[in-house]
């Protein structure tokens, strides 16, 4: 579908985009609406009014700067409603609705916006989710960086679920669906920060499809946490923390591309920090594993689905990984930003 | 992958130490001199799998660490001069100067770009001829030669707003220092391999011979340290104070000619302070008359100040393996990546931060009484 505001109207957003006047609302009706459509949207109230939802409501809220909006894999709208519905997925909630806020740099091709809110509007239909409200604002030339996104999102915690970083137990198992650090690495090479062209594509995907099946089998899960900024070392370092539990990975056992590795041997960065955006880490006891590993590997996403770690109750609160010559080490929370607006 | 996993190979790894095992008849005190292979041994905890005997030593080659202070204050002045735009590479920004670091420049406004490669830089100063771009040039003989071609190349293209704040050292020297002073009980040496691969073999074999040292030319996977080790333990075991090729799929006896040779056009020797340690003869590198006009420090007119250590770091303790990192009463308290109180705790080249990264925080993940073995 071709830009709804054509290039002979306005070929750039102007400030008065974000005005809230004729050119506002031209914005939204012509261009928001035309991406995202659904009735709720289309209220035009100052919010949206929600229908009662059944259960425990499950709410997170993420930002996206990512540089460069457009990026191989996808690009600034994939990861505005993936990244906050697969925080829904890793709280066990069915994923609803979503807001939508931009901020948006004068001068910003209106071609560049389309692309992108059809991004978000193909993603959230793909998903389920609707967007059910939104905001537009535009900063001076300069004063921000072409496109940044808000989204919001609301879920229904599934009945009989119960997800937290707390019930991480002695005896459980760790499982990845694929390899660690592709979503790094692609923005790394659009940002031309790897001199040689890595094939590597951001792993941006909605993880509700898979996980909604494996909820569904594996009711048991203890932990689910989509290992994003600081990689797949933070969040178990986190969960580790949280739970006062050890967690001892095996590296052999931890899937990463030979693009990745590559990449990262050049860099001296380590896959275990490098960030990932389509990626779930589920820790459960050890007797669910099978069940919970042949769900994920019927789906695209979960091709690679493998067991990576065991939790113990040596080093309580640290992730401990067990290397490929056969020692063992700890490993930290990162330290500093490896990389900045990578999402 | 291919010729990585070869030398992260778990049954070459168990079969080299159990040769060092039964071949080492004493403790004997070695330095690996790179930080990339303290690096090694931490990342992989190659200790676990080696004889108390061998008591490892971390050396100087942390290029970003050994950088002194006023080097950073210098690089800082520049940095907040509006006109300048400083490049450098990513290690530098947190390394502290006597008052501030170059993130928190960049932070109050300094000009400051990471960049990954010198004629990155020299790009900078061709896509900004209204700004002037000051590469700050730190690093051994490895990293040396890539900036004398960016030096060379910048005068070909007659780049008339690009410098070079130069602050290149070399190992040698540096080990001599080591060797040289009262405090001395080094063993034998893991040289560094990436360094030889440009500057080959020669320069080692006095120092083998005047101080009685075995020196091994080494590299920095698991395999590649352990069979360092393994040469330099039948050396010591037999009492041969000589240079041996440990890493000879990169390293050329004669080193890399070419590079070797834009190195000598483009540097001239100079005394060069040494963070920590303090002055040592013929240790840098600066430009050679024929390129002084890219010298920073002639173009800015900087002051050639020395200035202590800030606070409580002991690096030069660290650096020459005095003492290990946890031995620092700040080691993981008032000293973390977050808020380093000194280089070795910023580069991913420093024992600091090595320590700190795979070993649990202010644990020695191999405790000692002391640092070094008296023999």
């Amino acid at each position: 579908m071709d830009c709804p505001i054509p290039i002979s109207e306005y070929e750039h957003i102007l400030l008065a985009h974000g005005g809230g006047g004729r050119l506002t609302d031209q914005l939204i009706r012509r261009l928001f609406y035309a991406g995202l459509s659904n009735e709720l949207l289309e209220s035009g109230h100052d919010g949206a009014v929600l229908p009662p939802l059944s259960g425990k409501v499950a709410m997170t809220t993420d930002s996206f700067v990512v540089d460069p909006i457009f990026f191989p894999g996808g690009d600034i709208g994939h990861l505005a409603v993936n990244g906050t519905v697969n925080d829904l997925v890793c709280c066990g909630a069915v994923p609803r609705y979503l807001s939508l806020a931009f901020i948006l740099e004068e001068g910003l091709p209106m071609e560049e916006l389309w692309r992108v809110v059809r991004s978000v509007g193909e993603t959230a239909e793909r998903v389920g989710v609707k967007v059910v409200t939104g905001d537009t604002k535009v900063v001076e030339k300069g004063k921000g960086d072409r496109i940044f996104i808000n989204t919001t999102g609301i879920g229904e915690v599934l009945p009989g679920i119960e997800i937290a970083p707390a019930r991480c137990r002695e005896g459980d198992v760790v499982l990845i669906n694929g390899s660690v650090g592709d979503h790094g690495i692609a923005i790394m090479n659009a940002r031309k920060q790897v001199l040689f062209d890595t094939g590597v594509k951001s792993d941006t995907c909605s993880l509700w499809g898979m996980m909604s099946r494996v909820l569904e089998e594996v009711p048991g899960i203890h932990v689910l946490r989509d290992p994003t900024r600081g990689g797949l070392a933070s969040a178990l370092n986190e969960i580790a923390s949280a739970s006062g539990t050890g967690i001892t990975l095996y590296e052999k056992e931890i899937p990463v591309s030979q693009g990745v590795r590559g990449a990262s041997e050049v860099l001296g960065l380590d896959p275990l920090y490098i960030a990932n955006e389509g990626k779930i880490l589920v820790i459960l006891p050890a007797e669910e594993a099978e069940r919970a590993l042949s769900v994920m590997q019927s789906f695209p996403e979960g091709k690679e689905s493998r067991i990576i770690g065991r939790v113990t109750s040596e080093n309580r609160g640290l992730v401990q990984l067990e290397t490929v010559i056969g020692t063992s080490r700890i490993v930290k929370m990162i330290t500093g930003e490896q990389l900045p607006r990578i999402c | 992958m291919k010729h990585i996993d070869e030398y992260r190979d778990r049954e070459l790894v168990l079969k080299l130490s159990e040769r060092i095992a039964r071949e080492i008849s004493r403790s004997w005190n070695i330095m690996e001199i790179c930080g990339g292979q303290t690096h090694t041994l931490m990342k992989y905890s190659l200790q676990q799998l080696l004889p108390q005997q061998i008591n490892l030593i971390h050396g100087p080659g942390c290029p970003v660490c050994v950088t002194p202070v006023e080097m950073i204050d210098r690089a800082i002045e520049l940095a907040m001069n509006p006109g300048v735009i400083l490049a450098s590479f990513g290690d530098m920004m947190r390394v502290p100067g006597s008052h501030t670091d170059l993130l928190e420049a960049k932070a109050k406004g300094a000009d400051v770009r990471m960049v990954y490669a010198p004629l990155d830089a020299l790009q900078q100063a061709m896509d900004h001829p209204d700004r002037e771009v000051v590469f700050f040039a730190v690093g051994f003989e490895t990293t040396a030669p890539a900036v004398a071609m960016t030096v060379r190349e910048a005068r070909r293209r007659q780049v008339p707003n690009f410098s070079v704040l130069v602050s290149h050292v070399r190992v040698p020297p540096a080990m001599e220092a080591l060797l040289g002073s009262e405090l001395n009980r080094i063993d034998g040496f893991l040289a560094a391999g990436h360094v030889c691969t440009v500057m080959g073999e020669a320069e080692y074999r006095p120092i083998a011979e005047r101080y009685g040292v075995p020196i091994v030319i080494t590299g920095f996977e698991p395999v590649d340290i352990l069979l360092g080790l393994h040469t330099l333990i039948g050396m010591l075991e037999g009492g041969r104070n000589e240079v041996e090729n440990a890493y000879t799929r990169s390293v050329r006896p004669e080193g890399n000619l070419q590079a070797k040779a834009i190195m000598g056009e483009v540097f001239d020797l100079t005394d060069r302070n040494w963070r920590g340690i303090g002055t040592i003869p013929s240790s840098g590198l600066r430009l050679s008359q024929d390129y002084e006009d890219f010298d920073a420090l002639r173009r800015f007119s900087l002051k050639e100040t020395q200035q202590a250590e800030p606070g409580v770091c002991m690096a030069g303790e660290i650096l020459t393996g005095r003492k290990r990192p946890p031995q620092c009463s700040a080691f993981g308290s008032a000293c973390t990546p977050e808020h380093p109180k000194g280089a070795p705790m910023v580069s991913s080249e420093g024992a600091c931060a090595a320590y700190y990264a795979y070993g649990s925080a202010g644990e020695d993940p191999r405790p000692q009484e002391s640092s070094i073995n008296e023999h």
